[in-house]
């Protein structure tokens, strides 16, 4: 087949080589003889063994004989070990260990393959540490599941990031074969970071980050503007100009895989439709859905199967692969993806979330807030995802955090500003104190107890946060983010005040907390006091940063207004 | 039938081009052009509050090429020029306004990308699957 593909004679897997390889592996596995008018018929996506997954060798079929299978499976069971070994680490950088252990099976082909996989190395990696206990499970599951639908772009895709792949990425590929086949879907870890950048650029997560904040954001990753404006297309599905939560994830998903190689689709992949992934973030669940459904254009980091579906010449295709959900429908489906994804996940995903939700608890992200957030509830994972157990992968987003710092400060102001006016469905009109305690109560239980204390606190700062959250038009009031880094900071006293804060009435900086005499209480309520009393500056300095980013945007609309008007009249 | 849509910035330049390539191209791009003229003729003779979403050119006929010459102005005087070729009689006013609308709102998801200067040449691949579906749709 290499020789065939035209690899031998080049020195190199290019695409073409690659895809022509891929086509023939299937047409060998279907019982077709390796020939180039091979790759004309109509061929079942070819199957790789799962490097990781002694599920998936079930999947390496036996029938066909071609050598690149048999060092398939070689290459995968050695790879499955290692990856078992790995997971309980919890590192990334396994993809270089890897490679090694590939390349003795190694046709050209296979071990080509197997860096290919490592190749979207954000997102996997994450989301194959976390695999570990679970990898097992979720490999069997979504062997089934997931061999057809994700590997189609991934090969493709693998060939351009081969080299990249090799030297940066995380394992991916093995343990996600079933959700990491596809590279479009959102891993763990990857979330995790999309949400900590997103709380970067706007505390709240239920708000949205506005187009000029995500512009700048974005062109820090240095792709080309047209590329950015495709991906801005992609993801802003309702068009408005802004990106929430689940569209931003989706976004920063695109820019993470365009600089791993990876070619942006025509359409949304359906696991990043806002509507799955917002699905997947309220529900551990849904998340292994995602992973599965993904399918769509993960360019091919995954391993083996990635190469089954390598049938897809280009990762254009993906998007339009059957995959593992349903085919193409990109903007609809997500109920459906949601659905079937699921199914194969439950399991997966649990111990993923069990996974996740300890690892975020030893995160190494330096915030505070998150850090507590994270530990303080299992099951909202993707929320607290703040802490991801490794960076994700692409770092070229690290300078744009570096330079958001001041963004963070600020809207850690905020969020504690805003935290009073939280409430599910962030209206403009600044709801009423006690309405809003109840709601936070409401919210706690729904959310982290952390939730908790920001309200009351949120009560304290009152009238300041309430500005703040009227001063944010573009952004709803970071009622979640504020929420959450008020419970960042408050991680300590949030059990003692947990209580408190609910019945807290409004303005006292006192908690009701009072009630136990332990002197931690007592210490942890004059922290809450102080605390109380910074949220209160930095909300009216929030407030007042807000109406002056208004000011600023009007200015910028009327600059570019007239610079439209003195353009130049350009021939045609 | 749809032989081509241009779409103008107030600058007259044009942004976008679609046109049938069978057709004369240079002849569609002049007809186009010189249709300019009576949509700013329009535009000022509508006065200065009244903005009409629509307008129609069935009066810019050729009687030699049969074209049909549609305009369509936006509230920030961005213009679309469509030309349709006379033999189509199916497409009715309220086809042709459907379609200047579908553009216009397809215009403006462009311009809720933050990576869109406004005046600049229009790329946006969403915007180009719509024009195609509507020409296919025409044809």
């Amino acid at each position: 087949i290499t020789e065939i593909c035209g690899a031998k004679r080049v020195g190199y897997f290019g695409p073409a080589q690659f895809y022509i390889a891929l086509k023939l592996i299937a047409a060998a596995q279907s019982g077709f003889p390796v020939r180039i008018e091979s790759i004309k018929n109509e061929l079942p996506l070819p199957r790789f063994m799962a490097l990781k997954n002694d599920g998936e060798v079930r999947y390496g079929t036996p029938a066909e004989l071609h050598g690149v299978k048999f060092q398939t499976p070689h290459a995968t069971s050695e790879k499955n070990s290692y990856k078992r070994t790995d997971e309980g680490e919890k590192q990334e950088p396994k993809s270089p260990p890897m490679s090694p252990i590939c390349s003795p099976p190694a046709s050209p082909s296979t071990y080509q393959r197997i860096p290919l996989s490592y190749g979207y190395g954000k997102s996997r990696s994450g989301l194959e540490q976390q695999h570990g206990g679970p990898y097992e499970v979720r490999h069997s599951t979504h062997q089934q599941d997931g061999s057809s639908g994700n590997y189609g772009a991934k090969p493709a895709l693998a060939c351009s990031t081969l080299n990249r792949s090799l030297s940066a990425e995380r394992e991916q590929p093995d343990s996600s074969a079933h959700y990491s086949d596809d590279p479009w879907r959102i891993t763990e870890e990857q979330r995790d970071y999309y949400i900590n950048q997103f709380k970067s650029l706007q505390p709240d997560l239920n708000s949205f980050i506005s187009g000029s904040v995500a512009k700048n954001f974005f062109t820090k990753s240095k792709l080309p503007i047209p590329e950015l404006s495709h991906i801005w297309e992609l993801s802003d599905v309702d068009c408005d100009g802004a990106l929430t939560l689940p569209e931003f994830c989706a976004a920063f998903h695109l820019v993470v895989a365009r600089k791993n190689g990876y070619q942006l689709p025509e359409t949304l992949p359906e696991t990043l439709l806002p509507e799955y992934l917002q699905a997947a973030s309220l529900k551990p669940m849904r998340d292994c859905t995602l992973f599965d459904s993904y399918s769509e254009s993960l360019p091919g980091g995954q391993l083996t199967r990635d190469f089954s579906r390598t049938e897809k010449a280009s990762a254009e295709e993906v998007p339009d692969n059957s995959a593992l959900l349903q085919d193409g429908k990109k903007e609809d489906k997500q109920a459906l993806k949601v659905s079937t994804a699921l199914k194969p996940i439950p399991k997966e995903f649990q111990h993923l979330t069990v996974k996740t939700a300890a690892q975020e608890s030893n995160a190494l992200k330096a915030r505070p807030r998150s850090r507590s957030y994270s530990s303080t509830s299992i099951e909202d994972t993707m929320k607290k995802g703040e802490e991801p157990p490794t960076p994700p992968p692409r770092p070229q987003k690290s300078h744009s955090r570096a330079s958001s710092l001041d963004l963070n400060k600020i809207f850690q102001q905020n969020t504690q500003a805003a935290r009073s006016v939280w409430l599910p469905p962030p209206p403009p009109a600044l709801p009423p104190r006690p309405s809003v305690s109840q709601t936070e109560q409401v919210s706690e239980v729904e959310l982290h107890p952390q939730m908790n204390r920001t309200p009351s606190q949120a009560e304290e700062n009152g009238s300041a946060k309430k500005e703040v959250v009227l001063a944010q038009p573009p952004s709803k009031p970071a009622r979640r983010k504020l929420r959450t880094e008020t419970q960042g900071l408050e991680t300590p006293e949030l059990s003692p005040t947990i209580n408190v804060t609910s019945s807290l009435p409004a303005v006292k900086p006192q908690l009701p907390v009072q009630k136990q005499s332990s002197k931690q209480k007592r210490a942890i309520q004059t922290a809450i006091r102080k605390n109380k009393e910074a949220n209160a500056v930095l909300a009216r300095l929030n407030s007042e940063l807000q109406q002056q980013l208004k000011e600023v945007h009007k200015e910028r609309i009327a600059l570019e207004t007239q610079l439209e008007q003195l353009r130049p009249v350009t021939v045609l | 039938v749809l032989v081509g849509l241009i779409c103008f910035p107030p600058q007259n330049y044009p942004l976008y081009i679609r046109s049938v390539p069978t057709e004369n191209e240079l002849k569609f791009h002049y007809t186009v052009h010189t249709s300019l003229d009576v949509v700013d003729e329009k535009i000022s003779a509508m006065g200065k509050a009244l903005v009409d979403q629509r307008e129609l050119y069935l009066g810019l006929l050729y009687p030699t090429e049969d074209y049909k010459v549609y305009g369509y102005v936006t509230n920030s005087k961005v213009k679309f020029v469509m030309v349709v070729d006379s033999s189509n009689t199916a497409l009715r006013d309220n086809e042709i306004r459907s379609m200047f609308r579908k553009l216009h709102n397809s215009y403006t998801d462009i311009m809720c990308n933050p990576f869109y200067n406004p005046g600049d040449r229009i790329h946006s691949r969403a915007f180009d699957n719509m024009v195609n579906s509507m020409m296919m749709q025409v044809c």
